[in-house]
């Protein structure tokens, strides 16, 4: 129980620090890749706490409520994760949470906003099937959606769960808000929705966007790690670098690609789903 | 500490610019001059920007949109006119649809001559719209939310009272 707390409390304190930091890391190597400089590594920071500073000029007040809701549905699905329980719940959670975003963004009135808050939904359509995935395919390996107990499992997941890793791997790109995935809302310049989602929303409400994001980061590299632990230290050892190269290749990807229209993004991930998830699945099923 | 100098994100409105000044700008964008060594990111939406840059002369027609643009942006927030058409008109300020330079509909707290302005030029003059906004956050924080005219007029005010004090002594 004290573990669980302290698991909890280190998630809620610790997430958005080094979630906050890799997003630091993503802008410099993105910047490297594209032969600059890059702005320093606590950049982000930097910028959650100017925008807590602007002035608040929200439209329609209620977009706020929903947006700490985003946050803290965010935060809780994640110290779910961590204290150690019940996959099936993160992922409801988690979707909890990027529907308060949705309404949020529906919210506004804002063209923008609205058309970003479509493609949203559709990214959610896309990514979610996978993300189901993750924790049916726990359950048939190991017999339990219970996080605590999937930890201290002897054997590594991740030979009986290849397919499905990599279809995570795939929905990353989406739930990253990476290109060519990055169809609702981008930190790039691109302008064609002007900013997708967050269009209407500025100053704090915005900081708690972007906190928001790094406590989700930090949850989805949660599950990656969570193919690799076998109760040993080299088990975890592994699971971060995975972690950290997932996030590279994120990266990568995100500066390989121009963005893609929405059909592109959707059919590709269910073909994904279909293809490595269910086969997976299915193996599972009958060996 | 105040961290609006940390993260200038800015909004690039062209007025009416031949183009050239707006090439400028989008170079300090470039691996070339990097902008974003100094946290500065081009946002496209007013409502997350601190730093307007303007280019071209005003003219009847997008008054409004440079007022409406303007307006959405939250404070503090700071206006730099770049290149000699957004400082006064330039050449073209005798023609019947111009209004002149930015200053004729908003605010501005930064010019940059130039024609075109270079980008070593425009990072200088965003650089010293940075302090502009420190000050503007410094002025929001005690609450005094007055505009930097009207407020040193009330010092120039004040001073002309304790001379003219002083005199009747």
């Amino acid at each position: 129980m004290l573990y669980m707390i302290f698991s909890i409390v280190a998630y809620l304190v610790l997430a958005p620090l080094v979630g906050g930091f890799l997003a630091g890391v993503d802008r410099k190597i993105t910047a490297r890749m594209q032969g600059r400089v890059g702005p320093p590594v606590f950049q982000p920071f930097y910028d959650v706490l100017k925008l807590i500073e602007k002035e608040d000029i929200t439209v329609n007040r209620v977009q706020d409520f929903y947006i700490l809701c985003f946050l803290v549905f965010t935060a809780v699905a994640g110290g779910i994760f961590f204290a150690g329980e019940s996959l099936l719940l993160v992922i409801f959670a988690l979707t909890l949470a990027s529907v308060f975003f949705i309404i949020a963004a529906f919210s506004s009135n804002s063209p923008y906003a609205q058309l970003g808050a479509e493609r949203e939904l559709l990214q959610v359509m896309a990514a979610e099937p996978m993300e189901l995935m993750v924790a049916i395919g726990f359950y048939m390996v190991i017999g339990t959606f219970d996080v605590s107990q999937i930890i201290q499992v002897g054997a590594m997941p991740l030979p009986y769960l290849i397919g499905i890793f990599l279809g995570l791997v795939y929905i990353l790109t989406i739930k990253f808000r990476k290109s060519p995935f990055d169809l609702s809302m981008s930190h790039h310049a691109h302008q064609e929705l002007v900013k997708g989602m967050t269009t209407e929303i500025s100053g704090k409400t915005l900081a708690m966007t972007e906190v928001a994001h790094w406590y989700e980061n930090i949850l989805l590299l949660g599950f990656i790690f969570l193919f690799f632990v076998n109760g040993t230290w080299w088990g975890a050892l592994i699971g971060v670098v995975v972690c950290l190269l997932a996030y590279f290749l994120e990266i990568l990807i995100d500066n390989s690609f121009a963005r893609m229209k929405w059909q592109i993004a959707f059919k590709s991930a269910w073909v994904v789903t279909i293809v490595v998830g269910v086969t997976n699945l299915l193996v599972l099923a009958f060996v | 500490m105040s961290y609006v100098a940390k993260s200038p994100w800015v909004i690039h409105y062209d007025g009416s610019s031949c183009n050239g000044c707006d090439i400028e700008v989008l170079a300090c964008l470039t691996p070339m001059y990097d902008v974003e060594r100094f946290g500065i990111i081009n946002t496209g939406n007013p409502k997350h920007a601190d730093v307007f840059l303007v280019t071209g002369s005003v003219n009847e027609q997008n008054k409004n949109v440079v007022k409406q643009i303007y307006e959405q942006m939250p404070e503090p927030k700071v206006v730099v006119a770049i290149g000699i058409c957004a400082n006064s008109g330039g050449v073209f300020k005798e023609c019947y649809n111009i209004l002149g330079g930015v200053d004729t509909v908003i605010p501005v707290d930064v010019y940059v001559p130039g024609c075109a302005a270079r980008p070593e030029a425009i990072i200088d003059g965003v650089v010293a719209g940075l302090g502009k906004l420190a000050e503007k956050r410094k002025a929001l924080e005690g609450d005094v939310i007055v505009e930097p005219e009207r407020a040193s007029a009330g010092e120039q005010q004040a001073q002309d009272t304790d001379e003219r004090e002083e005199g009747a002594k």
